[in-house]
């Protein structure tokens, strides 16, 4: 048993969840009590969703108890199937179902017989993985299914586009800031004359699965989700997999050089044949896009960004995120990463490998309150870090960028904001620019006493009201929450004056609200 | 249209109750800990149970968790679930843990369904551990398996009022009447008239007795005789204690106390109270009352386990709802209620701007939270059409004088009574919204969104779980949440992009 307030990943069917509502026409089904449909809420909410989450649950309640789900997982699969015609259904265990042990693959099978859609059993076991791993695997699950079946239906489409192609493996609902990586990923790859083939799995249909061999490459922008499925496909049909994400300046351009590395093993002659952007080579495209496309190596030198010379900052979140950022601060800007760490364990070596000489030490953890000592320890001048460190920074009171999942509905902007590829790296200066210069200007304004040396006396613009609170009634007042307690205090004050009343109590208090009702 | 008009047809003249599939979204029982370590403030709620609670509780609650909470989980890992881990000891270990952090004056454990399924003895385990550790821990099962949403509430309170300190004078009190005095009689309203003729079979009998039997309880006895002859005085007219339970913002609390005291009737205590170690006495003799339809376990323990008497009264939400009230708990002690019509009348005058609104418009509750029943009941009353009440549990028992209010406002509104949908399937409840195209769905945040961007208004439910809804006072806010969307939906109005799907609803 652990004490736990907080936690960085979710449980493993969240992964499974996000894996089968990023596919089009792919229904869930949990098996789970009444209440752990949050996630229809979280997708709802965080993703501003139009359409109706394809989540449902089949209820673990005291009959199933009692006497098992019999036949209630098959019903519910069953009607589903008719309801919405979904191309696959996925059987979703939860932390409650792994204890019941019931044999679900059962139900799945002899739903499979009576339902048109396709029916899988997830794959995961609540108490040995997370939600990254476990979306990890249960892409790899039903990428793995429909390749199988294309193969036994011999329509599988393994002949190579005619143009260079790139499947991108691991953009998601609830992703942070994935919709937005993937609009620049396609840009970028539209520059340097690369088709889409598939993207998985946002947006993408199962049914399409059967084409991902089409494509010359696989892309895997992070780490957390996708690389699994990209490994099933390089040992399956020898396809190149492109596991370094392009954030930062210095990472696009290696990953751009590791593309056309690729595809060059490929058809030896695909950089002169596929021209990028304006006819020119690799290398002048990317010197171009970092010197005058990309602002960021201009910020970089400009005299703004020297001021940050030497400043300590503190990194942590997923894996690909805070390895990236890491290496952003104290290669392109120049800035001293005190602590770089992920919450990641099962990635712990590739995280400390990819770090070293980027950061005095590295932090592997979950539990928030180590980050928060180390934090405190190091009183670095500006953090990097999840929601989590957000609001660890506010108690200290050190500014912090949001860098990384898990999130609050506010890092869902509405505006194009990815964090990779060259507009990427003009959105991470401006994240790390506003985050110091705020933290400056409180240390400056701290210098020098505050916005104004003149005391402001009254926050009301009359002077003498007359009026007089008696203690239960300014006690009442005091229960109110601080950002309506001015008006309610106005109104209250307002109504007794009014009714020439001059000592206000509870009562008057309520009589007041009653009366104007605010 | 014409569907429209036949489902609506349909509706009977009397109550009647359907049953679906239970298939519908609400959220888990354990998020009580959110408003119930608020409210009590020296408490401490450990949630025994999986990843998959905490991610719920950090999601649903938000800010809070930031904010130094008294709650915390206590993670089950596979070595637990396996019994590789003792129990006991796990619990212990974090318990001490717990009390050398927080040093709270009782800890609350919140059993989840895995603590169900792997028949973890938590009720067996707590009292050992409470005389080993020193501090009081209260064990409410509220999970997923048995409750809704807000029921959970219902199970620490009903876990709580064992608690509760014995009200001592009370048995003395009780100790003198012989047993035959009290008549067994069902009526809440006929126990009132037994008790006050106990009261006076008792002082006539002390009158017999020696003086000096008198000194304990004399001066109750003195008010009593000052009424009897006409001479009261109103404010401490006396009257068996009243306690109620469910639990409301402090503001709420003192609001319906204030109420109550301008009828002459004091609220000798709140279940729960601000703090743990004030909870209210109860014990025979102590006449309860609830505030909220979903506490019948509760309303149950506090009858049977405390033998308390319970007031069945509709909940005071809404003015016409508090009114009924005030009225119910006056009429029990044989007071007569004053004033209220006045009052009720001012306070829907002030609502008069709001009511415009709504007036003849229709919603739909889908149901997540139990007070569907009594914001239904009021809507109608301020002129709504309710095509639909969805309801996760129906205590028929517990509800019976709300339920009895709804007819009589239905049939005072002139509209049929609507269907009441227990355990309601939600997708069969989309299909009925499309057809029915309510004015207003209130609805969970799961369907929010999408029945927006379909053209349908609606009212995230669970704001009124968190909203001060109860009393006069706050008759407003139930409206300002209601008429939110409709009022959002004039100042979009003329720019015709209701639907934002693409696919027909």
């Amino acid at each position: 048993m652990k004490l736990a307030y907080w936690m960085y990943a979710g449980p493993a069917h969240i992964g499974t969840l996000r894996v089968a509502s990023s596919f089009k026409n792919v229904h869930a089904i949990m098996h789970a009590p009444l209440g752990d449909d949050y996630f229809n809420v979280m997708r709802s909410m965080l993703e501003r969703e139009r359409d109706f989450t394809p989540v449902t649950a089949s209820i673990v309640d005291r009959h199933v108890l009692a006497r098992g789900s019999q036949e209630k997982v098959v019903e519910n699969i069953t009607r589903k199937d008719k309801e919405e015609r979904p191309d696959l259904i996925l059987l979703t265990p939860t932390c409650t179902s792994s204890i019941l042990q019931e044999d679900l693959q059962n139900f799945v099978n002899r739903a499979a017989l009576e339902s048109k859609s396709d029916v899988i059993l997830a794959d995961v076991n609540h108490y040995r993985v997370n939600e990254l791993q476990a979306a990890d695997r249960t892409l790899e699950q039903v990428v793995r299914y429909y390749i199988e079946k294309a193969k036994k239906q011999n329509n599988l489409e393994i002949i190579k586009t005619e143009k260079p192609s790139a499947n991108i493996i691991g953009i998601f609902t609830l992703g942070f800031h994935n919709q937005h990586d993937c609009r620049e990923i396609k840009r970028l790859f539209n520059d340097l004359g690369i088709d889409i083939n598939e993207v998985i799995p946002e947006g993408g249909s199962v049914v399409n699965l059967k084409k991902l061999p089409k494509a010359w490459f696989n892309f895997i922008p992070y780490r957390e989700v996708g690389l699994m499925a990209g490994k099933y496909l390089e040992k399956e049909f020898q396809m190149p997999c492109i596991t370094t994400t392009p954030m930062g300046l210095v990472e696009t351009a290696a990953s751009i050089q590791e593309i056309f590395q690729a595809l060059k093993t490929i058809d030896p002659l695909a950089e002169e044949k596929f021209h990028v952007k304006n006819k020119k080579s690799i290398e002048e495209y990317i010197d171009q896009q970092a010197r005058f496309i990309s602002q960021a190596a201009w910020f970089s030198r400009s005299i703004d960004c020297q001021n940050f010379t030497g400043k300590k900052a503190v990194v942590f979140g997923d894996a690909t995120h805070a390895a990236s950022m890491t290496k952003i601060l104290s290669r392109e800007m120049g800035l001293r990463v005190s602590c770089a760490g992920t919450y990641c364990k099962h990635d712990a070596d590739w995280f400390r490998e990819q770090v070293q000489g980027f950061c005095d030490e590295v932090l592997i953890t979950d539990d928030h309150t180590l980050v928060g000592d180390m934090i405190a320890r190091v009183e670095p001048a500006a953090i990097f870090g999840t929601q989590m460190e957000r609001h660890i920074g506010k108690r200290l009171d050190i500014p912090c960028g949001v860098i990384s999942a898990p999130v609050h509905i506010q890092n869902f902007p509405l505006g194009f904001r990815p964090f990779l590829g060259y507009e990427g790296t003009n959105q991470i200066a401006d994240l790390v620019y506003n985050s110091f210069t705020l933290g400056m200007e409180d240390h400056l304004l701290e210098i020098f006493g505050g916005h104004d040396t003149k005391e402001v006396i009254t926050k009301s613009l009359s002077t003498d009201s007359g009026l007089t609170w008696t203690p239960d009634g300014l006690a009442e007042l005091n229960r109110i929450p601080g950002f309506v307690r001015g008006k309610v205090k106005r109104n209250t004050e307002k109504f007794a004056r009014e009714n020439s009343m001059n000592q206000i109590n509870v009562e008057v208090m309520f009589a007041a609200k009653e009366s104007v009702g605010a | 249209m014409t569907t429209n008009v036949s489902l609506i047809e349909k509706k009977q003249e009397s109550l009647t109750f359907e049953c679906e599939t239970g298939n519908y979204h609400t959220f888990c029982p354990i998020s009580c800990v959110a408003w119930l370590y608020q409210k009590i403030e020296d408490s401490f709620f450990l949630v025994v149970g999986t990843k998959t609670c905490g991610y719920f509780l950090q999601n649903a609650l938000g800010v809070m968790i930031f904010a130094e909470p008294r709650y915390a989980m206590a993670e089950l890992e596979e070595g637990d679930i396996s019994a590789q881990l003792n129990d006991s000891k796990e619990l212990k270990r974090l318990c001490l843990q717990i009390k050398q952090d927080r040093n709270p004056s009782v800890i609350v454990w919140i059993g989840t369904c895995t603590t169900e399924i792997i028949k973890m003895d938590l009720e067996g385990m707590a009292p050992r551990l409470e005389a080993e550790i020193g501090i009081p821990i209260v064990v409410a099962r509220a999970n997923g398996l048995d409750y809704a949403f807000t029921q959970g509430e219902d199970t620490v309170l009903a876990a709580m009022s064992h608690r509760c300190p014995e009200i001592n004078t009370q048995i003395e009190f009780d100790k003198k009447i012989p047993k035959k005095v009290t008549p067994n009689i069902e009526s809440v309203t006929e126990k009132a008239l037994a008790f006050a003729s106990e009261k006076i079979g008792l002082k006539s009998l002390n009158l017999k007795k020696k003086n000096s039997h008198l000194k304990g309880s004399s001066g109750t006895e003195q008010e009593y005789l000052l009424r009897q002859e006409g001479l009261g005085v109103e404010k401490t007219k006396s009257h068996p204690p009243l306690v109620l339970f469910g639990s409301l913002p402090a503001t709420v609390a003192t609001q319906l106390n204030m109420e109550l005291k301008r009828q002459g009737i004091t609220v000798s205590g709140w279940l729960p109270s601000q703090r743990y170690t004030e909870l209210p006495s109860v014990g025979e003799g102590v006449y309860v009352c609830g505030v909220n339809p979903f506490l019948s376990r509760t309303a149950t323990t506090l009858m049977r386990r405390r033998k308390c008497k319970l007031i069945g009264a509709p909940f005071p939400i809404g003015p016409d709802g508090t009114r009924a009230w005030i009225e119910k708990i006056c009429s029990v002690f044989e007071y007569e209620a004053k004033g209220l019509e006045k009052r009720e009348a001012s306070i829907w005058n002030g609502l008069e701007d709001y009511l415009e609104l709504i007036r003849g418009k229709s919603v739909f509750f889908m149901g997540d939270n139990l007070l569907e029943v009594s914001l239904a009941r009021f809507l109608i009353r301020c002129g709504m059409i309710v095509y639909e009440i969805g309801i996760p549990y129906m205590d028929k028992r517990f509800q019976a004088a709300e339920l009895a209010l709804l007819q009589k406002t239905c049939h005072d509104m002139n509209v049929p009574i609507p269907r009441i949908v227990e355990k309601p399937d939600n997708y069969n409840q989309i299909q009925r919204i499309r057809e029915l195209q309510p004015d207003l769905a209130i609805t969970g945040m799961a369907h929010a969104n999408p029945l927006e961007a379909r053209g349908i208004s609606t009212k995230w439910s669970v704001e009124f779980t968190f909203a001060q809804i109860h009393g006069f006072t706050n008759a407003r806010d139930i409206l300002e949440l209601v008429t939110r969307p409709l009022r959002r939906n004039q100042s979009l109005e003329g720019l015709g992009w209701t639907k934002l799907v693409k696919s027909a609803f």
